[in-house]
């Protein structure tokens, strides 16, 4: 052979959908009446939502006494809760960003629910930020803004600072990219649309689209501007929020690793939280033909190559502070698997380290059951790996007469809870009234209207390498 | 064109020629409107508008309208009419005055704000106090406890003053007039004058006889000692013997203890600089904090106590060829090597015994007169006064009273209801008292059984005066009218004598006449400097004569040792005797062992503990135990302490309080009925039968600190024995050094800050861990100074108590430095160490580079600042914190129900120090080194047009400190104490705590030394240890 052919790849769709029947699938969810289904689940996330609501008002009405902190452990849930928050939302990114700029067509039915849930995951973690302070009301005074306090600035020193120039640059990109990939679906909305709210409002938001050729080039223009600008932010926002720690002297905190081992723990949270989420999407919207094994299959490919430098992380810590001499950083990490939190440390080794690996089996990585129970198993874990660094750091450092205990109230709790309410709240509104797969790209990336003959079905599900084309 | 001559007139004014017409006819635009117009009345003045008002009407209106939505709080500031000559608004003015509680004493400076007293200090001009202790410092507090009693009481209902006399007078009367039987029961009272006051009293109702009794008795030392309380000098002691006498925390209630004691304790790394120290050996039952400073300590029974004072007794005439006594011999340890070095430093050696046994304190006589203490670390001429109780006495008075055969009784301040071991019996005994008084502040447990509550004034309002010691007179004078409608005891006294009420004049005129001889401004002189000590009293070598063969008799007869289990009841540091029980920032100052506040608790060592099958260690969850000793039973939760006797319990006194106040009521339990008899003195022991069992029942300790050892970390405390110190000034000192290019370099010298330049002051502490003995009054004083909050027993739970000052103390471990579980446990008898840890103002600090809106930054002057009004609460700088000395306020502690407190009432409030902020909730504190003091002195000198003297600005904890362990100043002023301290002790005993992680810290501290010998075992461990570093 003169010259390499790539494998014909399997189906990205399937089922033998013309871009009739794409239009169909999705748009149904959008104009129909709610289903059953998503009343049952908004109805209970909106309980949630409202209970969790509760403790937060609270929190704010009475101080953050109401949580279990103390002098010694200032940050325990709080901050746990911020960073599981931001990390999950990394996926998004990545999935939207990194695998368009290397054209990895596969993403296309699943970046839009992924883009959706990084904004609502940032949502979920800014709330953190503003619950944790003890004067929230006075949080933009952590913005520098010019002001009549006289010559007063914020810190420029402090990586809190930074997180939150990270947090808001993420956010308001994150907003833009995902608005801008909505554009021609809510055009395709409107022009289906039967009553004249929704003409009104999706035409609203459709900014006007006629669907030219021009319009579509300027729209992959600006898909490409923006992933090019949200993918430095993939490895950024987690580094900056990694550094909230590395740049601290509290032993546990302080470690050069923190930048690489945080973006890979967001990744692989982020990729966990994707899963679960699109497997209770496929589900509920019936779109296991956009939604394919091949898609949990990939994506359990990247948890289980994150989740491995996630364990390469853990033990490069330990081994550092063996290495190190410095009996405060040893002690902490013989603490982290000793001490009296060895249960959670043990509990993020076993969820992080040792259960992605299951997915070297094929039948594990194509199991949907199986994929579910372990992407909430990793989930629980990522939360574990904060909570360890930041509480186990805490409770035992230099001076032993500090040496303190956390326990979490119902408030810290209920707090956590209302993160999760108002994430899935908005999922649902989300996929109620918007589309969760990316129509436009999905049509890009199928076959002609030929590939809807049975014969060609046969390609699918095998590995088999053809020369032919 | 036609000429025309049509006119058009522009009006009928014109075409009629009207002369105010024609007076405006060249204004284009008419008359303006004048004042007349609308009848000279604008808006101005008031009653009609015009539309060109219409604005300024409107802009007034909303104006108006909004200001009036607006509801702001109503403050009012009430000028004085007549201002008085010394109140200058926001000036402090000082007054030296006396704190006495029953025998405690302390000549105090009073600091008053606008007519407010807020805060005690030492009053220089005294010789006998050094320090103020815990309760001193918080006795201000008392002051504003709105619990007390507002005015006479008749019968539990208010009464006036008049009438309450007038009825008390009537029944002296009669009872008089009768025969019958009165007494004053009383606790020490130190004041002459008071003392002639109830001589007056008596003379008029001659069937008075005066009863004394101290809660903390001292009776049997009294007794052994001829009946006085010699004084003792710690500071000439070679060689210090106690024998469970607390004497640096509650023995006798004094200071003068711990400032002669660290007098011996102080040594110098300066060339030629004092090496030498005294040895101090502690025998007891429980873990004092006495016992935690001595060189030697170690445990016995309370079954032991008289027989380890006759073994030492034996051991020390075996050496000098006296006599032995007849008493079993005990085995203690370092018991022999103890009467060894007793008998070295012959001449200057002082054994000393908290026994309130008259035989145990006979054979300590016997002891010290071996080796001729008496006359040199013992006086009988110059004796004190802090404890003239007998119990005797007061013993037969209850089962007088009890038999029915008082008439009337006075309680003056005193409340043996609660606090003697017969209260129970006298709250019986009591209605069968036909007249019954009390002049207690508060309608206490003895108070509010009796018919007339006369309250006394709190000693801030009150005159008087004291002999603490022989040829010592200090005068108290008000500092504040009285906030309630309270009187002196002694003008109620004076009046029911049918005197002069006005003690005020009493007192003074019995200066004049019996006390100052000089001239005319020796009373005003007195009053200025609170104090009066004419020449002293010629030092006595005489020894009182002691029957030691008796006493030797009835030791044996009396301290059988046993295995059985034996409780040990001892007063607490902090609380004492609980008198001053409803003062929040006394309940929540840990003691300094145990580290628990808002409770007392059973303490047991390990051992005992696993008898009981109790498992696991104690840091706040515990379990309850029931107590019960000769069928009373007491349940209260259970304390694992090290050191402490095995087969023994101690349960503390002070607590268990029933009718002190909300803060009071119900911490803790009452131990006072568990005292018992020996040798006819109360035995703050019982060894009858003991029982104590778990109940199952699952309790919280309130603990600031629960981690109990060092964890053989070097950077944080370093210490060493003085052999070796003698040897090598760096001795103990961990020096840790980092491998760079050009060789090895001290951790401290690798940098990649700039620094910051002082060119002004720079401000730092120096704290000597040698004479540091944990007593916590700093904290108190810190809390006064600092308005620091309290948060109360659950807060605590929380671990969350707002002190900026506290004393880390921490045990040793048998456990070798690579065991890092064993090292969590303390030895069974540990070595302790007390480390005061507050800000350390580091150079390099953690917490200023992690604020994200610079609420804490660097001072030119090296002090780290907190901006409460800039924090927006994120913690950072508080997790950053490598001491963890930051303290964040999780709610609202003032004017917030759950923390009712005195922050939380108007008169509570008062307390508050008018130059520190009262954060809010979200923001974080932590110490300032008072940098308000810092800036008063700074404006003080600027005012005078001179620097800030050397040694003049002092913060609250270095001032208050008794043995002078905090030496606070300005390190870039060379004649300050602290430079010269850093300049000898730099290359010495002077290091930062965990200075390697080069956070550059303001405070440094003195290595701890320990006159003991070197043992073998430890050198080893540390040699690996460094070798493994």
């Amino acid at each position: 052979m003169s010259h390499v052919v790539s494998p014909i790849r399997e189906h990205l769709v399937d089922g033998g959908k013309s871009y009739h029947d794409v239009t169909h699938d999705i748009c149904k969810q959008v104009e129909g009446a709610p289903t059953k289904e998503w009343k049952i689940a908004f109805g209970v996330s909106c309980v949630i939502f409202a209970y969790g609501a509760y403790c937060l008002f609270w929190t704010w009405w009475e101080g953050i006494g109401v949580w279990g902190l103390n002098k010694t452990v200032g940050w325990a849930w709080d901050i746990t809760n911020f960073v599981w928050w931001v990390g999950i939302g990394h996926a998004g990114t990545l999935i939207s960003a990194v695998l368009l700029l290397f054209r990895q067509k596969w993403r296309t039915s699943i970046n839009r629910s992924a883009e959706a849930m990084t904004i609502f995951a940032v949502l979920c973690a800014a709330s953190f930020i503003l619950a944790h302070m003890g004067r929230p009301w006075l949080f933009y005074w952590a913005l520098p803004l010019p002001n009549t306090f006289g010559s007063l600035w914020v810190n420029f020193n402090s990586p809190l600072v930074w997180d939150v120039f990270a947090i808001s640059t993420y956010l308001s990109v994150s907003l833009v990219f995902w608005y801008i990939g909505l554009v021609p679906d809510l055009a395709t909305i409107r022009d289906r649309a039967q009553t004249k709210a929704s003409k009104f409002w999706y035409g609203l938001f459709s900014l006007g689209w006629t669907g030219s050729a021009k319009t579509w080039a300027r729209y992959e223009y600006v898909s490409l501007i923006l992933a090019g600008i949200s993918t430095p932010l993939v490895l950024s926002v987690h580094t900056i929020v990694s550094m909230d720690f590395a740049t601290s002297v509290i032993p546990g905190w302080h470690t050069t690793i923190f930048p690489p081992y945080f973006v890979a723990g967001a990744i692989f949270s982020g990729f966990a939280m994707v899963q679960t989420l699109l497997l209770i999407t496929r589900v509920v919207f019936k779109l296991e033909d956009y939604i394919t094994i091949e898609h949990i299959e990939m994506m359990n490919i990247i948890v289980t190559v994150t989740g491995s430098i996630v364990g390469i992380a853990y033990l490069t810590e330990f081994f550092i502070a063996w290495y190190s001499g410095v009996e405060y950083e040893s002690y902490c990490f013989i603490n982290r698997a000793t001490g009296p939190y060895w249960w959670a440390y043990w509990m993020m080794m076993t969820c992080n380290v040792i259960s992605p690996q299951l997915f070297w089996f094929k039948s594990i990585r194509t199991n949907l059951l199986v994929s579910f129970f372990l992407s909430i198993v990793v989930n629980v874990g990522m939360w574990f790996e904060r909570f360890v660094i930041i509480v186990s750091s805490l409770h035992r450092d230099y001076l032993p007469s500090s040496w303190a205990m956390f326990s979490p109230t119902m408030y810290d709790m209920g707090d956590y809870i209302f993160s999760f309410g108002l994430f899935f709240t908005l999922f649902f509104l989300f996929a109620k009234f918007l589309p969760v797969v990316n129509m436009a790209e999905v049509k890009a990336v199928m076959k002609g209207v030929s590939s809807n003959y049975p014969h060609k079905k046969s390609h699918g599900g095998g590995k088999a390498k053809t020369t032919t084309h | 064109m036609e000429n025309t001559t049509k006119r058009y007139w522009r009006g009928i004014e014109e075409l009629t020629n009207d002369a105010d017409f024609v007076k405006n006819i060249h204004n284009e635009f008419g008359s303006k409107p004048s004042e007349n117009d609308y009848k000279g009345e604008s808006l101005v003045d008031g009653t009609s508008t015009h539309r060109r008002d219409f604005l300024k009407v409107l802009g007034f209106g909303v104006a108006a309208v909004s200001l009036a939505a607006c509801e702001a709080p109503v403050k009012n500031t009430i000028p004085y009419l007549n201002k008085p000559e010394d109140v200058e608004p926001t000036i402090a003015s000082w007054y030296a005055s006396t704190f006495t509680d029953g025998g405690d004493y302390a000549s105090v400076l009073v600091k008053t704000r606008e007519g407010r007293p807020i805060k005690l200090e030492v009053n220089p001009s005294s010789s006998l106090t050094k320090g103020l202790s815990a309760r001193v410092h918080a006795s201000v507090l008392s002051l504003y406890d709105n619990e007390k009693l507002k005015g006479a009481q008749v019968s539990g209902k208010a009464s006036d003053w008049a009438s309450a006399d007038k009825a008390i007078i009537a029944e002296l009367g009669r009872i008089a007039a009768q025969g019958g039987q009165i007494r004053i029961v009383s606790n020490t009272i130190l004041s002459p004058t008071t003392k002639k006051v109830i001589a007056d009293f008596i003379t008029k109702y001659p069937t008075t006889k005066h009863v004394t009794y101290d809660a903390n008795s001292a009776s049997g030392l009294i007794q052994a000692n001829g009946g006085v309380l010699p004084s003792f000098d710690f500071s000439k002691a070679k060689t210090i013997v106690s024998i469970g006498a607390d004497f640096l925390g509650t023995w006798l209630g004094s200071d003068d203890y711990a400032a002669q004691w660290a007098k011996g304790r102080r040594v110098s790394s300066a060339k030629g600089g004092n090496k030498e120290m005294s040895r101090h050996y502690q025998f007891e039952t429980i873990m004092s904090m006495t016992g935690g400073n001595a060189d030697y300590r170690s445990a016995y029974k309370p079954s032991q106590e008289g027989l380890v004072v006759t073994s030492l007794y034996n051991a020390v005439a075996h050496k000098l060829g006296a006599a032995p006594v007849s008493a079993p011999s005990v085995k203690i340890d370092h018991l022999d090597k103890a009467a060894a070095d007793l008998v070295a430093s012959k001449g200057a050696a002082l054994v000393v015994s908290g026994s309130n046994d008259p035989e145990v304190q006979k054979v300590v006589v016997a002891i010290n007169a071996l080796l001729g203490s008496y006359g040199v670390t013992i006086d009988l001429a110059a004796s004190t006064n802090y404890r003239q109780g007998n119990d005797a006495e007061m013993a037969s008075f209850i089962s007088e009273a009890k038999a029915g055969q008082i008439a009337g009784v006075i309680f003056y301040n005193a409340n043996p209801v609660y606090n003697h071991p017969l209260g129970a019996e006298l709250a019986e005994a009591l209605p069968k008292v036909a007249l019954s008084i009390s002049t207690n502040d508060r309608a206490d447990e003895t108070g509010s059984l009796c018919k007339y509550n006369t309250p006394d004034s709190h000693y801030l309002e009150s005159w008087n005066d004291a002999e603490p010691k022989k040829g010592y007179y200090s005068l108290t004078q008000p500092t504040i009218s009285t906030i309630f409608k309270t009187r002196q005891t002694q003008s109620s006294l004076l009046v029911w004598a049918g005197l002069n009420g006005d003690y005020a004049s009493y007192l003074e005129s019995n200066w004049k006449t019996n006390l100052l001889k000089g001239g005319k401004l020796a009373w005003s002189n007195a009053l200025h400097d609170g104090v009066f000590e004419p020449a002293g009293i010629a030092s006595s070598s005489a020894v009182p004569a002691v029957d030691l063969a008796d006493a030797s008799a009835k030791i044996a007869a009396a301290y059988k040792p046993s295995d059985k289990l034996e409780l040990a009841i001892y007063e607490k540091v902090i609380m004492g005797t609980g008198s001053q029980a409803n003062n929040p920032w006394l309940q929540e100052c840990p003691e300094p062992i145990s580290k628990a506040c808002w409770d007392n608790y059973a303490t047991v060592s390990l051992a005992t503990a696993k008898k009981l099958n109790f498992e696991g260690e104690v840091e706040l969850d515990t379990q309850e135990v029931e107590v019960s000793v000769n069928g009373k039973s007491v349940k209260l939760p259970l304390l694992i302490q090290p050191g402490q006797a095995n087969d023994t319990i101690a349960i503390a006194i002070g607590y268990g309080r029933t009718a002190a106040g909300k803060s009071a009521n119900g911490v803790g339990v009452n131990a006072y009925p568990f005292i018992t008899k020996v040798n006819n003195t109360l035995a703050f022991f019982n060894t009858g039968d003991v029982q104590i069992k778990l109940t199952g029942k699952d309790r919280k300790l309130a603990r600031t600190q629960t981690h109990n050892t060092v964890m053989a970390r070097e950077a944080v405390v370093q210490e060493t024995v003085l052999a070796e110190y003698q040897k090598n000034v760096l001795a103990g000192r961990f020096r840790p050094e980092i491998t760079t290019a050009e060789g090895k370099k001290s951790a401290m010298d690798i940098s990649i800050w700039n620094g910051h330049k002082y060119n002004n002051h720079a401000w730092g502490m120096v704290i000597d861990l040698n004479t540091c003995t944990g007593c916590s009054s700093c904290i108190v004083s810190c809390s006064a100074e600092n308005n620091v909050a309290v948060v109360g027993r659950q807060e605590v739970v929380n671990r969350r108590e707002m002190h900026w000052m506290r004393i880390d103390r921490y045990y040793s471990s048998d456990a070798s430095v690579d065991d890092l579980k064993g090292l969590e446990h303390a030895s069974e008898n540990p070595e302790v160490v007390f480390q005061p840890m507050m800000c350390q103002h580091c150079n390099n600090a953690p917490c200023e580079t992690v604020c994200p809106v610079l609420a804490t930054t660097h001072s030119s002057e090296g002090l780290n600042q907190m901006t409460y009004n800039r924090c927006i609460g994120t913690r950072y700088c508080a997790n950053n914190c490598p001491y963890k000395v930051r303290r964040f306020n999780w709610f609202r502690y003032y004017q917030t129900d759950d923390y009712d407190f005195h922050f939380n009432n108007d008169l509570g409030r008062m307390v508050i120090n008018p130059d520190v902020t009262v954060r809010s909730r979200g923001v974080m504190e932590k110490c300032s080194m008072c940098v308000q003091r810092i800036q008063a002195g700074k404006l003080e000198a600027k005012k005078e047009k001179r620097r800030p003297g050397p040694n003049e600005i002092q913060t609250a904890c270095s001032q208050s400190c008794p043995t002078n362990a905090i030496t606070f100043g300005d390190m870039n002023d060379p004649s300050s104490e602290i430079s010269k301290l850093l300049e000898v002790e730099r290359e010495g005993r002077a290091f930062g705590v965990i200075e390697e992680i080069n956070i550059k810290p303001n405070v440094s501290y003195l290595v701890k030394i320990r006159n003991k010998e070197k043992e073998a075992k430890k050198e080893e461990a540390k040699v690996e240890h460094k070798e493994h570093a």
